[in-house]
């Protein structure tokens, strides 16, 4: 920072600190490349980076590992990235509390670690790996455990942030039954940075089971054949007395779909409902085409490779499809006649437990055909009870499609954005209807 | 407890015209509204008026200026619009069971009393939700989900007669929520009346809606963001098995060690519940449950889930309990047992009736491990004042309802009773908890807020709030301290970035 001139107050207190850089050639957030990055290391730090920025009006995006950077709009303006990554570190496991206060910078994958010699974790699967916890938090990333732990806003109890003006202000608590005041902690889970930046989280953890097994089942039909059984066999699985922490399907482009149950808990019921898992599937599929039983296999030791990626690479298009539990076969077949249709290979992916379906594009798939595509699942998913929304996609097709689709209650989401940060600096663009 | 007064003085206030204007204001109200609705859904008359002066904490009383009764999420809305187009105050109540005062009335308000709109819309185990009015009865959901095999997880102990809405409002829990998380784990769409008196969906029956979660603002807010109309929560499978069991220790303290030890072995019980010496006495005079005689404290703990999991855990649960000194362990060999267990620790609070005149049931959350050292202090505190504290608590979630007993009529017990339960809440903030773990701060706490919360903390709930009620009229009064006035959101900059107006964009 040597070449800057004493005389410019332009973000001096944080030159001062060490803080903030110019930004080098990496230092792009959705193509839209920024001027300066500030890296805080604690919560005030980020005040003083936020109030600078304030200041001078500056537009802001906070950056973790980076690895979600391509997901919503890019932003309208892009003046400064608050790089997360310094602000790292658990600040307080009370593992007799089962509760965890951790820094935003943190990678989940090190939380884990962290927490694992107590017996026990963070409920969250990490799609991304390196992924932050503030950038899980920003997203609302989830994997397939949601079934049996929740998301993001269930675990969450705490939260630091720091709003749009340099203000710290905190919400919920480290306890975990907590009613006192606004839970500020739920309206900053997946607002995708647009209200505030998060620096710390306060976590609900539960313990590591003793035991977990996959049962794996393959299904043999194609097409809107295979959804249904899918289908059959997820509404069995449901109405057992499983209770599975997971409850995954993944329908490759071409070759059988697969459903893999995930029982966790002690060592002897383990054994016992993952058996009973087993059996119950191979005789699901009733009398039909398949004519005989699943094939299926109990697996005590790893997961399936696909479990908990997203169905995409870098670069391709990658959607998330919502609907009621008993649409799910009706959203997986839509998908398969819908990318038939335009002929597009797609692939799909998700908690066919709790109604929440990932499907990927190629990259070099022809944009308007991914738009077709796009548009006849959003209906099919309107149709589910829920919505279709782009994550992530290249520019060619973001020109095409409407990233978010529908979205109930927009005019309040706005009213809500006016009051955190009127001057929308934070993240511009970014999110649902422009904020 | 001045809440009486403070009620009765603002309708005989020394300003006479301005309680005249107002007067007239609902006047105008109550005509307009009774155009529009049938004339048992409106009342003014004073006698009547008076059965709505509290809520479940009848320590405060304030006559509304005005009761409405909407039949419909429309009318629900009509009723708003019209306090809007007033500049009248509206409060929601459901059935009035609330703990914190959060739908007193307003004297120169509205009540709007949503239990009227009590249909169960949907039942739908195929999709594990339900589709309800914010009228309907707690257990009512569970009934309708139970031929499915399915239930309503949230179990506040007044299940038989609050209303899902006021759980909305309240971000209601139970025993246990432990295991099964709160209202606000559970709801995952509303219909609301915003404080502008628009109908506006929030989420929806699939998970992850996109956008901000404004249900995640909603519940729990207390009244104070509109007034849900309709409500889409999630339906649990009724376990395989469910398995109870009642031990007595000689001490809370053992009976806190106990807890831990279950928790810390990776348990996750659907409930621990304990008593303390005093609390069973009560209990014991009140309904006879039977409770092992001579015990300090008596924990109930409680698993759910699949039979082969709740009996490999069972089994533990019962080994920790003796090794942390319990000399009795009963464990429930039938439903009707399991009730009796249960039956003591919900008759707990109207049960203290029976050892003291008057009472104050207080709600206070504290870091479970710090229970053996809490409980310490606050009989330190209780006897300092010369005042009798029973304890029940939530032990799994170290949520704490100690009961404060004195007698009204004694000079100075009311006062020192009052401040002692207000050094229970110090005690839990200090040692890192929440003033209110389930009966929400309403009225009650409102002045205790900025015990955890710093003026910015507080400033900033406010933006949300003012976001969705920028004049203020959607139970004013509750959960913040000050009212303070929303102002009109700043203007966005115009113009050129003013960085590069200043010429200092080019300094890298």
């Amino acid at each position: 920072m040597s070449d800057v001139p004493g005389s410019v107050d332009l973000l001096a207190t944080i030159e001062d600190a060490g803080l903030v850089r110019p930004a080098g050639p990496v230092d792009v957030v959705g193509g839209v490349p920024a001027r300066f990055v500030a890296e805080p290391a604690t919560t005030e730090q980020v005040a003083t980076v936020l109030a600078a920025a304030a200041r001078h009006g500056l537009t802001v995006v906070a950056r973790g590992s980076g690895s979600k950077l391509d997901w919503g709009h890019p932003p309208t303006a892009l003046d400064l990235i608050v790089d997360t990554r310094r602000l790292a570190g658990v600040v307080e496991h009370a593992a007799g509390d089962l509760i965890v206060v951790v820094r935003a910078g943190t990678p989940l994958a090190e939380l884990r670690q962290l927490l694992a010699p107590a017996g026990q974790q963070l409920a969250l699967d990490d799609p991304l790996p390196g992924a932050t916890v503030g950038g899980v938090v920003s997203t609302n990333t989830s994997g397939p455990r949601r079934m049996g732990y929740g998301t993001v806003r269930d675990l969450l109890i705490g939260v630091t942030l720091v709003r749009a003006d340099g203000v710290v202000a905190h919400a919920g608590g480290k306890v975990v039954k907590n009613v006192a005041g606004y839970d500020l902690g739920k309206l900053v889970t997946g607002a995708y940075g647009t209200l505030g930046l998060v620096t710390e989280c306060a976590f609900r953890l539960h313990p590591v089971p003793a035991a977990q097994a996959y049962v794996r089942c393959r299904v043999p039909l194609a097409g809107a054949g295979g959804a249904d059984l899918v289908g059959r066999l997820v509404a069995t699985v449901r109405a057992a007395q499983l209770v599975p922490d997971a409850l995954e399907v993944d329908a490759p482009v071409d070759g059988p779909i697969e459903l893999v149950v995930l029982i966790g808990g002690t060592t002897a019921g383990v054994a016992g409902r993952a058996e009973a898992a087993r059996r119950l599937l191979a005789g699901a599929a009733g009398p039909g085409p398949t004519g005989a039983d699943l094939e299926v296999l109990v697996d005590a030791g790893s997961p399936p490779p696909w479990w908990s990626r997203y169905p995409w690479l870098p670069g391709d298009t990658g959607l998330k499809l919502t609907g009621v539990l008993s649409a799910v076969p009706d959203l997986l077949g839509a998908a398969r006649t819908v990318a038939d249709r335009h002929d597009v290979p797609i692939r799909v992916r998700g908690s066919a437990g709790t109604g929440v379906l990932y499907a990927g594009l190629p990259a070099n798939a022809e944009p308007d055909r991914v738009a077709g595509v796009v548009e006849e699942l959003r209906g099919a998913a309107g149709t589910a009870g829920g919505h279709a929304v782009v994550l992530t996609a290249p520019d060619r097709v973001r020109d095409r499609v409407d990233l978010w689709g529908p979205v109930e209650g927009l005019e309040l989401m706005r009213r809500v954005k006016d009051r955190f940060d009127p001057e929308a600096r934070l993240a511009p663009g970014r999110f649902v209807g422009g904020i | 407890m001045t809440g009486d007064d403070d009620g009765r003085s603002t309708t005989t206030g020394p300003d006479g015209d301005r309680s005249a204007e107002r007067a007239a204001t609902i006047g105008r109200l109550a005509a307009e509204l009774r155009t529009r609705l049938d004339a048992d859904q409106v009342i003014d008359d004073r006698a009547r008026l008076r059965t709505y002066e509290c809520d479940g904490l009848a320590a405060y009383r304030v006559v509304p200026a005005l009761v409405v009764l909407p039949h419909t999420a429309q009318e629900c809305a009509l009723v708003v619009r019209s306090c809007v187009a007033a500049g009248v105050p509206f409060v929601a109540r459901g059935s009035g069971t609330g703990l914190s005062g959060g739908a007193l009335p307003h004297p120169d308000g509205v009540l709007v009393v949503t239990s009227r709109l009590r249909e169960i819309r949907e039942v739908a185990p195929a999709d594990e939700r339900a589709v309800v009015e914010p009228g309907v009865i707690n257990l009512a959901v569970s009934r309708a989900a139970h031929p499915h095999g399915y239930y309503y997880a949230p179990d506040p102990s007044s299940q038989q007669i609050c209303s899902i809405g006021g759980n909305v409002a309240e971000n209601s829990g139970g025993a246990h929520c432990l295991k099964y998380g709160f209202t606000t784990n559970h709801v995952l769409g509303l219909q609301v009346v915003t404080p502008d008196g628009e109908l506006v969906r929030l989420g929806g029956a699939a998970p992850d809606s996109p956008g901000y979660d404004l249900v995640g603002a909603f519940v729990g807010s207390e009244g104070t963001l509109g007034i849900a109309t309709e409500v889409t929560v999630r339906l649990v499978r009724l376990p395989e098995s469910v398995r109870t069991l009642l031990a007595a220790f000689p001490t809370t303290d053992a009976a806190g060690a106990a807890t831990s030890a279950i928790i810390a072995a990776g348990v996750v019980p659907a409930a621990v519940e304990m008593m303390d010496a005093l609390a069973i006495e009560a209990a014991e005079a009140a309904v006879r449950c039977g409770y092992p005689a001579g015990a300090g404290a008596v924990l109930i703990v409680e698993l759910d889930g699949p039979a082969v999991e709740v009996e490999a855990q069972f089994a533990e649960v019962v080994t920790l309990c003796r090794t942390h000194r319990a000399f009795e362990v009963r464990i429930a060999a039938d439903e009707a047992q399991r009730a009796l267990f249960w039956k003591g620790r919900k008759s707990a609070f109207a049960a203290v009736g029976r050892l003291s005149p008057d009472y104050i049931v207080q709600d206070g959350v504290i870091p479970r491990t710090a229970l053996p050292e809490v409980l310490r202090r606050i009989g330190e505190l209780a006897a300092e004042r010369g005042i009798r504290v029973a304890n029940v608590f939530h032990a799994g979630d170290g949520n704490l309802h100690p009961l404060v007993l004195f007698d009204e009529t004694i000079d100075g017990q009311t006062d020192r009773a009052e401040e002692l339960s207000g050094a229970i809440l110090d005690l839990c903030v200090a040692y890192g908890g929440s003033i209110t773990g389930e009966h929400g701060v309403g009225m009650d706490k409102a002045t205790y807020l900025p015990r955890m919360f710093t003026d910015d903390d507080l400033d900033t709930m406010q933006l949300l709030r003012c976001a969705f009620d920028p004049r203020s009229l959607a139970n004013p009064g509750k959960i913040f301290p000050t009212p303070r006035l929303c102002g009109e959101v700043p203007g966005r900059r115009k113009g050129p970035h003013p960085l590069q107006e200043a010429g200092l964009a080019e300094v890298f």
